[in-house]
């Protein structure tokens, strides 16, 4: 295994921009990596090996003549195939993409590419980016690096387990009920989901517009700030998108490594442990939090007595807006079309009805069913109606706790990754793996998670989860840096080195 | 084919009915950009060369507003009398068709830019009627179907569609009247009195092209019967498809008529979608659907709430231009006009074209003289709107100039015009190519002049002998053999110089 692989993004940047590696060689090292190792993780549909070493000569070429894009630049990411790519297929995992090269970047794309950063390819993830496990998506599961038998968190498993394989530094997810920081708490990674609005929606195929929400993914915090800032930012092609200058994240996370937390205060939701928290995983979230008090924080226990509705508020909101957003995959301009060899006698609806059963699978169609029954006349008020005002209840107990403290913690996940298959039969067995990180979508507010150790019962890691009022996302990344520096110096060693070696299966 | 339905004679609907009336219109703005994209606002255009994924449907793509509609939105809302919403929103309304490219459109539902206003609308003997606004909103156009092959080109029975998605995202807005009662047997003029008003109110503004024809204004006419002694609202119909000011008025009295032969015949009128017809003058029901359209509205999760501040609307409001009735009033007392002039005027559709060619320097009798007679007849002819003949006011303006001038004599002013409308150009490059001079060379007309005084000697004698007056037969003469060409005064100063 080539060393540059194990290397962090900001040390990695350090070594090119330097010359003493080139974006070619790192970019390499990556593909080789995940030639030698995809097989058994499928963490990738679809390498873009050739635009991938062409991104990167060119960087060479800038670097060569004293032009450096960003801090970043030179470094490898993996991109979620839920982000448009002008030069390779965007499926969302679902057949009903399948092959579809979209006809232009999506901003995100836009501002990696800007920076030098060097797209090897797109990620698997739950069809639509609905579910916890990958195992929604149409192209087969992703295994976890930690164990291949269990699933890698979703819907950005792919993006998770990218990470944790060494296939990539760096990758981007999306977060619309915990997509992002459910993935990275299963694989030991960090996952950002930044404030609603300050990361551009634009090519982001839609899952649930008031909640989707994408972000960097790292195995260190430092990294995931350095991506944060390429990808935040203004973008008139968003109209959510909020108009203020990108937090200053990079910094907070660098003052936060130097391990000193006092004056600040920490909240412990009081809501989030108890019944269905596998014990290992609040173990480590007690150390945790004793290690956060070391570091000098005043923590203290505030409740959020709405979070409770959260999980059945959003089960109502995200289907139903899911149910409108999905409705242009209709067979008329671009994607699969179903004709079964009839087109001529078939009505456009039909065309639209069979494309449909044939291109949606199961958890999606489940949930396009659930937001029209929730959006009906006569239903709208007691369903969609009363999810909006959970949603501004859950809102208010956000703001009274960041009256008291200045971030929130608890776990990322009531429990560590479970078996592929699992749970695939029972959907609100899976919908619990979000119960603690889909407050935050509902709100808007930024959160994180953070690896917090493994559980002693299972071996596998769990996640801390960071909650920050909008739009002062650097006051998570602050204490989650503070606290990284912490457990790798009680733990002996960054976390993700424990990860075992992966036996070599090609794609 | 659908029978042709039973219709009751008008007098005796009214004997027995009150009409209520509901109009719906929608104008397109004349923006330059669409709605929620910078793809260009314009008719026509080679089928999908103005779109882009936002305007698609693209997976991933998000709509931005187009501000200028917005400002359009409000200036209408406020000339109409409506109040402004301190805060509104776009929602969803969804449904599945092809040429929507979301399958869901984004329009303003329980929360409209504009509500609560009236627009006062002048009769055909003067009169006033308060028509009131309950509504305007915003909305996005969605794209066109071509269904090819079947026999009625609509979707059903077709070989296949073809589908155009240049107009997707074309900005729209819908402007919704309160049901109009008292109209008694008036109701079909007022229905075109007041789309003929909005549409003059709409061009003031100069926030739409408001052409029927193109599909830029778009008329729906809501219409029901209530019983001499009922009190409550019959059921409505709503009648698409109504291209033009006459077809407003034809399509609410047919329907009245139908309704009431239903009514009287013991049926009931069912609530439907119903098309006009230009060449019956009748309407037929649209698809009927089994189950109620459930729409599933809810608020536009990719847009934020528009909250217009108080100093914007105020400035807006200010900055209106005067209502049409006052400005006609102004131009009336400007070019001298008695009522019947006025009237006759705006009957033409003639009042803007002749303000413009008045603007570019025509006089206003001579301007009102081509626009209200000869291009008028023009328009019959090609069964065209006036104001869609392919001459600008300025052209006319020119044509005008030259007959001042004495360049071109009325007829010869006649033919540049048929010139001009035949897409031959300018009218200077009419009169080039087609040699419409006035022809001053004496020497070429003393020659036409006496071959016509040697065909006819014994009208020559009789000028000769003092008799001026029989001139007038070799001036014809001349004139004839000239093609109209000649300037007659000179042609008769030129006989009475020869035979004297």
């Amino acid at each position: 295994m080539s060393e540059l692989i194990r290397l962090s993004a900001a040390d990695l940047a350090d070594k090119i921009h330097k010359r003493e590696v080139s974006a070619v060689e790192a970019t390499q090292a990556h593909l080789d990596r995940i030639a030698e190792v995809d097989g058994a993780v499928h963490a990738f549909l679809h390498v873009n090996t050739e635009g991938a070493l062409a991104a990167a000569a060119k960087v060479d070429e800038q670097i060569a003549v004293g032009e450096v894009a960003s801090p970043l630049a030179g470094v490898p990411l993996a991109l979620k195939d839920v982000m448009t790519t002008i030069d390779a297929p965007t499926t969302v995992g679902s057949k009903i993409l399948e092959n579809w090269l979209p006809p232009y970047d999506a901003t995100v794309t836009e501002r990696l590419r800007a920076a030098g950063i060097v797209i090897l390819g797109k990620t698997n993830m739950d069809e639509f980016a609905m579910g916890s496990s990958t195992e929604n998506s149409a192209y087969g599961p992703t295994h976890n690096p930690w164990d291949l038998e269990r699933i890698p968190g979703g819907s950005g498993g792919g993006s998770s387990a990218s990470l944790a394989a060494f296939e990539a530094p760096l990758a981007i997810g999306t977060d619309t009920g915990g997509s992002i920081r459910q993935p990275g708490a299963v694989t030991g990674t960090v996952g950002v989901k930044p404030t609603y609005g300050t990361v551009s929606r634009y090519g982001l195929v839609a899952f649930s517009s008031s909640l989707d929400q994408a972000g960097p993914c790292a195995r260190t915090v430092l990294d995931a700030a350095l991506l944060h800032e390429v990808i935040a930012g203004y973008d008139p092609m968003d109209s959510t998108s909020i108009n203020q200058p990108v937090r200053p994240v990079v910094e907070a996370a660098r003052q936060g490594a130097t391990g000193d937390l006092k004056g600040v205060k920490v909240g412990v939701v009081r809501e989030f442990r108890g019944e269905g928290y596998q014990q290992g995983v609040i173990d480590c979230f007690d150390a945790a939090v004793q290690q956060l008090r070391d570091l000098g924080a005043e923590v203290v226990e505030v409740s959020c007595p709405h979070f409770k509705y959260a999980l059945g508020a959003y089960y109502l909101i995200a289907p139903s807006e899911a149910s409108s957003n999905l409705a242009r995959f209709d067979a008329m301009r671009y994607g699969l079309r179903v004709d079964n060899g009839a087109l001529g006698e078939l009505s456009a609806e039909q065309v639209m009805s069979l494309t449909r059963e044939a291109g949606f699978g199961p958890e999606v169609k489940r949930r396009i069913i659930l937001g029209t029954y929730a959006l009906s006349a006569g239903y709208y008020d007691a369903y969609y109606g009363s999810a909006q005002k959970v949603r501004t209840l859950i809102s208010r107990d956000f703001t009274s706790a960041f009256e008291q403290v200045d971030v929130l913690v608890a776990p990322t996940t009531p429990t560590t990754a479970f078996k592929i298959g699992e749970r695939i039969d029972d959907p609100l067995a899976m919908y619990l793996n979000d119960l603690c990180t889909i407050p935050s979508n509902l709100a808007g507010n930024a959160a994180l998670s953070v690896p917090s150790g493994l559980a002693a019962e299972d071996g596998l890691p769990a996640g801390l989860q960071v909650m920050a009022p909008a739009l002062a996302d650097e006051r998570m990344y602050r204490v989650a840096a503070a606290y990284e520096v912490a457990r790798d110096a009680a733990q002996g060693g960054p976390l993700i080195n424990r990860v075992p070696e992966l036996e070599a299966i090609s794609r | 084919m659908t029978a042709v339905a039973e219709v009751m004679d008008y007098d005796e609907v009214l004997e027995r009915f009150d009409p209520v009336l509901g109009l719906e219109v929608h104008v397109e703005l004349n923006t330059n950009t669409k709605m929620f994209c910078g793809c260009a606002n314009v008719f026509g255009g080679e089928p999908n060369t103005h779109v882009c994924p936002v305007c698609l449907g693209m997976p991933g793509a998000l709509p931005a507003v187009n501000g200028k509609a917005v400002e359009s939105a409000m200036r209408i809302g406020l000339a109409l009398n409506c109040e402004i919403a301190e805060w509104c929103r776009f929602a969803r309304k969804n449904y599945f068709y092809p040429d929507m490219p979301k399958n869901f459109q984004t329009s303003q539902y329980d929360e409209p830019i504009a509500f609560n206003g009236y627009l006062d609308v002048e009769l055909d003997d003067g009169s006033i009627f308060r028509v009131d606004i309950e509504r305007a909103h915003m909305e996005e156009d969605t794209g066109k179907s071509l269904h090819v092959g079947g026999a009625t080109g609509r979707i059903h029975g077709a070989d296949y569609s073809l589908l155009d998605y240049n107009r997707a995202g074309v900005p729209l807005i819908e402007i919704v009247t309160k049901p109009l009662v008292g109209t008694g047997a008036r109701a079909p003029e007022v229905a075109r009195a007041y789309v003929a008003a909005l549409r003059d109110l709409l061009r003031g503004l100069d926030v739409s092209d408001v052409r029927m024809d193109q599909g830029s204004l778009r008329c729906d006419a809501n219409v029901s019967l209530m019983a001499k002694d009922a009190t409550e609202f019959g059921t409505r119909t709503e009648t698409k498809n109504v291209n033009s000011l006459r077809s407003v008025e034809r399509a609410v009295r047919y329907e009245m008529t139908r309704h009431a032969a239903v009514l009287v015949g013991g049926g009931k009128i069912k609530q439907e979608t119903r098309h006009f017809d230009e060449s019956t003058a009748t309407t037929r029901a649209g698809r009927t659907k089994e189950t109620a359209e459930d729409y599933r509205y809810f608020p536009e999760p990719d847009l934020v709430p528009i909250a217009p501040s108080r100093e914007w609307v105020a400035e807006l409001k200010a900055g209106l231009p005067q209502p049409p009735w006052v400005r006609r009033k102004r131009l009336q007392e400007e070019w001298g006009l008695s009522d019947a002039e006025l009237r006759d005027l705006v009957n033409a559709d003639a009042l803007d074209l002749v303000a413009a060619t008045v603007d570019a320097g025509a006089k206003s009798d001579d301007a009102r003289s081509w626009w209200v007679s000869y291009l008028s007849q023009q328009a019959k002819t090609l069964n065209k709107e006036l104001a869609e003949l392919p001459i600008t006011p300025a052209q006319v303006a020119r044509v005008s100039a030259l007959v001042a001038d004495g360049s071109l004599t009325n007829k010869l002013a006649r033919a540049v015009v048929d010139g001009v409308l035949a897409g031959e150009g300018e009218p200077d490059a009419v009169v080039e190519a087609r040699g419409l001079k006035v022809v001053s060379d004496d020497s070429a007309l003393t020659a036409a002049v006496d071959e016509a005084l040697a065909a006819q000697p014994d009208v020559a004698e009789k000028i000769r002998s003092g008799k001026v007056a029989a001139a007038g037969a070799i001036v014809g003469a001349v004139m004839k053999a000239t093609k109209g060409s000649a300037d007659a005064k000179r042609v008769r100063e030129l006989i009475i110089e020869r035979c004297s």
